[in-house]
């Protein structure tokens, strides 16, 4: 399996996502550049965590102009896989290819803590591995990562089962003490409605590691090779 | 030209009130027309005056700072680079550094601590290091004091603002809080980066006719030292007061780290300097001071943010994100693209030559000449006389018997963990990025930070510590302390220290009671740093932190950093287990002067600090390192603030999910709250197997350190007998939401 990682200007966690998927998973992955076009053949893109152009305008607002993502949305409208991390996120609704948005934090300050994510549905590449009701371990960090989506969105979102993953606390309950930056619905990571791209604010890749404290984010990573592995060998 | 000579002709006459407002006094205006033969020009005497001041020349205090040891096996790089650096093996080596932002945070919080950080960082990269990891010191006014929400709130959403969008993670710090800077606080930034040995870079400049590159961010107005006098004699009618604080901005930062670690993987560079205090100036005469040549900029050539700047402006700007490096002649196009790869700017200014002069043209003209020595090694050094304050006896004296024990100790412990000084930091640190680029082993919270360094078996250990009470106390056994506590919070996690950096805060080095106080400060660091075999290899100096000429506490902020060979056998300070045995290493007496239970429950700051003697010292800290070799504990917590009681209670509440109890006895024969609150030095609380006990008595007895099992770890209560019984979840409730109940 391939696996490419953006960089765009201000992307900070590009090379987290790729020393993870190297070193700790033992995946191929190669970094790609914002100013390039998508060429090559890959599996899964990543879109990592950061401050793309600096966010100065809205968070992911320029990021979606940039030249490699035309690529990456025709590689994600053919059913390539696309995973989207906090920033990666915000792109990805800003460029339409998830539904929502993600807004200012309620209590307005920037939270970087470890959470406890539900995993609400398992028929996605991305949770195939996971059992629905489990929970993870990793950390958030991010000043705007407050998902929003209107009423009609959510019921869609709902009716879809497109919601992948909740806040919750250490017992497996949404309250809204676990909920680190007042998303509604404790939303932390939905995918689109063909379920081939996933948006999620948690950081997988700073949890890969027993002695960084977890290894819940490897089993994201692990869920979607072992997809990729699956359908490829099926088309064998 | 008509324009150029307009502007030429505006320049002021170099007059006494103009040397005055510039800070320079009769005397040293005297040796710059000494130094140059004759009167200097309006822009020299903008260039002297920043060369000159204390911040750029440290002038009050080289004559103390030269007793600091910095050499030692592993040094690489000691003080006067923009970051030491120190060898940790494999080819691999650490750069680091503190500073300060003290002034631009008290004016506009959010600025002054961003670009703070956004200067520290510079520092590390300059020297061909990746960032990876930042952590701070902050000192602020009474938490009741009305600007100190504000201030906080500015401060911490700064540095996380700056930090976390260059992503380089915030992986501790300190923050504490006294009326002494209520009027002064102290934003001090400590950041660590990770260089290949031989791919060191310095701020050098070689090679007559290389060519001098400015990269990074245009230059404008803001930050010029004396702006405010500069633009109303210049053109009265259009130019306003621009602010002093410089406006960060992290994204270009980022993309400026990128390029440069970019450019220095490969051959073209010579020297390279941050252009941060005295930006343009302090850079190239810097530069050519070391290499032992002279520079020659066309300022003409400098990019510039807004039209209309003068040479003076353009020469003492401290616009952020800039960096100046000399290059290989014949590399510049292949630097520019570089710097055109990630959208920044990359302009020829200048020229290295061979007269040792520092010499600045604007439009074919010439505006400065001044021979480089005058502005480096020949910049004034002074002797400042210092002494002791008169009141100093009266302040160490502190009769015990006048201070009444509290009836109910539990009450006295709970209301020291509300004390925001000893109460979780959650609330600050929860604002920053702890863990991106993935090597957050330990983050904030613990005694220190640990993070691994990738493709080793190796991690690092950072610290920053200062106790400013024990210093306004008793300066030198305050600078004992700073150092020895810091190198024990390393010892806790397992690691030995490699070298030190120091951000030295004090009030006017005009005032002799604040020399002694810097001097007595110096000489208790120096001692420690020697028996503790540490050597200094960076800092900075602050002086002027006063008000109405009320000074802040002397504070000296310690920033280590320590290496531990195998990072899977470092270890926090929480209790892990029910059943493990709590020890204490080291003796407690009755020491209750200059403590945070004396400040917090008896409004006292008074007495003389903890003694320490640091043979007994470095005896306790390596029975720790050694015990944490041999994998006999399951935790070590260093002993400090709030004494013996606080301390156990952070390794029962401390971590975040497991709250443990414990089962205390102690048999001291001192008064119940000493024996509680005591800070006597050179003690740590661990916890371990039952098994391993004798092992770790064997290992003590070879320092000849004392041991004492107090207790054991278990249950949900707190328990000292027969002195305190409280709920776990009480004291964890009130630790945890004391700050943050503060900061609403």
């Amino acid at each position: 399996m391939r696996w490419g990682v953006i960089t765009f200007p201000g992307s900070c966690d590009d090379h987290d996502v790729f020393d993870s998927l190297k070193f700790e998973l033992g995946q191929k992955v190669k970094l790609l550049w914002h100013k390039d076009e998508l060429a090559g053949n890959f599996d899964c893109i990543v879109l990592p965590g950061g401050f793309s152009y600096g966010d100065y305008l809205r968070c992911g607002a320029m990021a979606r102009f940039s030249p490699i993502l035309r690529g990456v949305v025709k590689f994600a409208q053919s059913g390539g896989l696309v995973l989207g991390i906090c920033n990666g996120f915000q792109i990805l609704c800003e460029a339409g290819l998830l539904p929502g948005a993600l807004v200012r934090n309620t209590d307005l300050r920037f939270v970087c803590r470890p959470v406890h994510l539900r995993i609400e549905e398992t028929d996605t590449p991305f949770t195939s591995g996971l059992k629905r009701g489990q929970i993870l371990k990793m950390p958030v960090k991010h000043g705007e990562g407050c998902y929003y989506a209107d009423a009609g969105t959510l019921e869609q979102l709902r009716r879809n089962r497109q919601i992948l993953l909740r806040y919750v606390d250490g017992k497996g309950k949404p309250t809204a003490p676990a909920n680190p930056n007042g998303s509604v619905e404790n939303i932390a990571g939905i995918c689109n409605e063909a379920r081939n791209v996933f948006g999620l604010m948690p950081h997988p890749e700073d949890a890969c590691s027993k002695l960084l404290g977890s290894e819940d984010g490897a089993k994201i990573f692990t869920s979607i090779a072992a997809a990729w592995a699956q359908k490829a060998g099926a088309h064998v | 030209m008509s324009e150029a000579r307009a502007e030429k002709l505006s320049v002021p006459a170099v007059t006494p009130e103009l040397v005055a407002s510039h800070g320079l006094t009769a005397d040293e205006y005297q040796k710059i027309v000494k130094a140059l033969g004759r009167e200097p020009n309006y822009t020299e005497l903008g260039v002297f005056s920043v060369m000159w001041s204390e911040h750029c020349s440290y002038k009050s205090s080289r004559y103390y700072l030269k007793n600091l040891p910095t050499e030692g096996p592993h040094v690489l790089q000691g003080p006067g680079e923009n970051a030491g650096v120190v060898d940790i093996g494999g080819g691999l080596a650490v750069a680091f550094k503190i500073e300060s932002h003290n002034h631009p945070s008290f004016i506009e919080p959010y600025q002054g601590a961003a670009t703070g950080v956004g200067g520290i960082l510079r520092d590390i990269f300059t020297m061909g290091a990746r960032p990876i990891a930042s952590l701070n010191s902050l000192r602020f006014g009474s938490i009741d004091h009305p600007r100190t929400r504000y201030l906080l709130a500015g401060v911490v959403a700064g540095i996380g603002g700056y930090g976390n969008c260059i992503g380089v993670p915030t992986v501790g710090g300190e923050c504490y809080f006294d009326e002494c800077y209520n009027a002064n606080i102290l934003v001090n930034a400590f950041t660590l980066g990770i260089v290949k040995k031989r791919q060191i870079f310095t701020g050098v400049a070689k090679g007559v006719g290389n060519p001098v590159i400015y990269v990074g961010s245009k230059t404008g107005r803001d930050g010029i030292h004396g702006a405010t006098m500069a633009s109303e004699s210049f053109s009265e009618e259009k130019e306003q007061r621009r602010p002093t604080v410089q406006v960060g901005d992290p994204f270009t930062e980022k993309l400026l780290l990128e390029a440069c670690l970019e450019l220095m993987e490969k051959d073209y560079i010579i020297g390279i300097q941050d252009m941060g205090a005295a930006g343009l100036t302090s850079s190239s005469s810097e530069m050519a001071g070391r290499g032992g040549c002279g520079v020659e900029l066309d300022l003409s050539a400098v990019p510039l943010r807004e039209s209309g700047m003068t040479p003076y402006e353009i020469l003492l700007s401290e616009s952020q994100e800039r960096m100046l490096l000399v290059a290989k002649q014949g590399s510049e196009d292949k630097i520019k693209s570089i710097f055109d790869k990630w959208d920044l700017d990359a302009v020829v200014v200048g020229r290295v030559t061979d007269d040792q002069q520092f010499r600045a043209l604007w439009r074919g003209e010439e505006v400065a000449n001044i021979p480089i020595r005058a502005l480096t090694k020949e910049a004034p050094a002074y002797q400042r006389p210092a002494t002791r304050p008169a009141q100093q006896d009266q302040l160490q004296q502190l009769d015990l018997s006048t201070v009444k024990e509290p009836k109910d100790l539990a009450a006295a412990l709970k209301q020291l963990l509300s004390s925001p000084n000893l109460a979780s930091k959650e609330w600050i640190y929860r604002q920053y990025d702890q863990y991106v680029r993935t090597n957050t082993v330990v983050g904030p919270g613990a005694d220190a930070a640990v993070i691994r360094v990738k493709g080793t078996a190796k991690g690092l250990a950072l610290t920053v510590d200062g106790n400013s009470r024990y210093c306004y106390l008793d300066p030198y056994v305050g600078g004992v302390i700073a150092v020895a506590e810091a190198a024990r919070n390393l010892a806790c996690v397992g690691a030995r220290p490699v070298g030190l950096t120091d951000c030295l805060n004090f009030g006017s080095p005009e005032n002799p009671e604040v020399m002694w106080q810097f001097a007595q400060v110096i000489q208790g660091m120096r001692d420690a740093c020697t028996t503790l075999n540490v050597p200094v290899v960076s800092g900075n100096v602050s002086f002027y932190n006063e008000t109405d000429g009320t000074p802040i506490y002397p504070t000296p902020t310690i920033g280590m950093v320590g290496l531990i060979e195998k990072v899977e056998r470092m270890v926090t300070p929480w209790f892990k287990a029910a059943g493990d045995i709590v020890v204490l290493l080291g003796r407690t007496r009755e020491e209750l002067g200059g403590s945070e239970y004396l400040k917090w429950v008896h409004g006292l700051t008074r007495g003389t600090p903890p003694w320490i003697d640091l043979k007994t010292e470095r005896a306790v800290q390596l029975a720790c390192l050694e015990a944490i070799d041999q994998k006999l504990l399951t935790s070590a917590h260093d002993v400090s603030d709030g004494g013996l009681a606080v301390a156990l209670a952070e390794c029962c509440i401390g971590h975040p999910e497991r709250p443990l109890g414990v089962r205390i006895e102690t048999h001291e024969m001192i008064r119940g709250d000493a024996s509680l609150f005591s800070e006597s030095q050179s003690r740590i609380v661990v916890s371990l197997k039952e098994e391993n006990i004798d092992r770790l008595k064997e290992t003590a007895a070879r320092h000849s350190v004392p041991v004492q099992i107090i207790g054991a770890v278990g249950g949900n209560r707190f328990t000292i007998q027969p002195l305190v019984q409280l709920p776990i979840e009480e004291l964890r409730a009130i630790w945890s939401t004391a700050l943050a109940a503060k900061l609403k």
